[in-house]
């Protein structure tokens, strides 16, 4: 019920595993994810070299508030299982693993998962698990494997191969994406874990990407995956509520109080009933507020 | 432990480090080369010694290239570097880490 307390995830920041100068700086861009990728930016001769530079960045780093994500390389690759184990052993937030399927696929990593947790003493259950969606197979199965696990705390479209493997590619206007989109997102809403809308490249297209970015922003996804921390700003823009929005809020939760001073179960404002819907809307409002710093320690407007 | 086979591991990229590692018999030697060499040098060289060390290697020529990397990207340099040159790329010594 308090969503004053869910994580924001606007950004999941991706940077390459092998890189040095990537891994070291990543924290500086205030991405609300940053994801260690050890797949397809890292090249099968350096498999290993990225995922000791990611586990020894992990216990250095300070990474500040950002949620830590690595992806795996899939399940049918050599270096599945001692990516697990790695980044197991360094105490990784989440790990994101591609190509997902079925529900079963995520079951065969978090058994992994819970057997490196003992094996490393880490306690069980606390490495978090993700899923990108990346098929038709994988969007035909969204339900069961966004409720695959109590671990799972998002699934992630990921639109270059989905795309490949409709038969299409990427149009400007998303249509070839609408299915897919819609799909995953209820997926994630019915399990309650988060939505993660697939990365755009162009960085040349700023008009593109905000077209998307509010198109998604529209539909509910929780944020999107981005490639380059120039999108940060651009995204979280998108993301942050108006003035209006957040006056709104504001006398919300200042009703919401008055409420519980009063001992009275019964929120009203105005003379008006107010709905738990609108109460979490405005919570959700503070929330983004407080992100983008629109808001003073008690929550008032801050005129710019 | 006897290192088998040379093995590399880094690159020449700015904040990276690379690594060659060759057997020898005649104890640890370093070969350092680094623009920060004079400040930093001694504490480059002892990273290295300390993942030689808990991999219980004695004998190796290490030559080292150093672009300006933070110690923990020499740390996983070098672990990387004697994983291969001990062909436990795939059967990784966790207890090291």
């Amino acid at each position: 019920m308090n969503q004053q307390n869910e994580r924001l995830r606007r950004t999941m920041m991706f940077v390459p595993g092998n890189n040095p100068a990537m891994v070291k700086d990543a924290g500086i861009f205030g991405a609300d994810s940053i994801m260690f990728d050890l797949e397809d930016a890292v090249a099968m001769t350096e498999k290993d070299a990225a995922r000791y530079l990611v586990f020894e960045a992990l216990q250095t780093i300070d990474y500040g508030n950002a949620e830590l994500v690595v992806r795996i390389n899939g399940l049918d690759t050599p270096y599945y299982e001692n990516d697990i184990k790695a980044m197991v052993k360094a105490g990784i937030d989440v790990i994101r693993l591609p190509k997902v399927e079925s529900a079963e696929m995520m079951h065969t990593l978090e058994k992994l998962v819970a057997d490196a947790e003992k094996n490393f003493d880490r306690e069980v259950g606390t490495t978090k698990l993700m899923a990108a969606i990346e098929s038709a197979k994988g969007v035909v199965h969204a339900n069961e494997i966004a409720a695959a696990s109590k671990r799972m705390i998002g699934i992630a479209l990921s639109a270059e191969d989905y795309t490949t493997d409709m038969k299409t590619h990427r149009y400007p206007d998303g249509q070839e994406l609408l299915y897919a989109r819609n799909v995953i997102l209820h997926a994630a809403r019915a399990a309650g874990i988060a939505a993660f809308d697939t990365v755009f490249t162009n960085m040349d297209d700023e008009a593109g990407f905000y077209r998307e970015t509010e198109l998604i922003h529209q539909l509910g996804f929780d944020g999107k995956s981005l490639v380059n921390p120039r999108q940060i700003a651009m995204v979280n823009k998108v993301y942050q509520p108006t003035k209006q929005e957040i006056e709104k809020a504001q006398n919300v939760i200042a009703a919401i109080e008055e409420a519980r001073l009063k001992g009275s179960g019964v929120i009203s404002m105005n003379g008006q009933m107010v709905d738990r819907p609108v109460v979490l809307r405005a919570q959700r409002v503070m929330n983004l507020a407080n992100a983008a710093n629109l808001v003073d320690a008690e929550g008032n407007y801050i005129e710019k | 432990m006897e290192i088998k086979k040379s093995a590399l591991a880094g690159t020449l990229e700015s904040s990276d480090v690379q690594i060659l590692l060759s057997p020898a018999t005649d104890g640890i030697t370093i070969d350092l080369q680094s623009d920060v060499k004079k400040q930093f040098g001694d504490q480059i060289e002892e990273t290295i010694k300390k993942v030689l060390l808990s991999y219980k290697i004695e004998n190796v020529h290490v030559k080292v290239v150093d672009k300006g990397a933070l110690d923990m990207v020499i740390k996983a340099r070098t672990i990387t570097a004697v994983q291969r040159a001990l062909d436990i790329v795939d059967e990784p010594q966790w207890e090291v880490l």
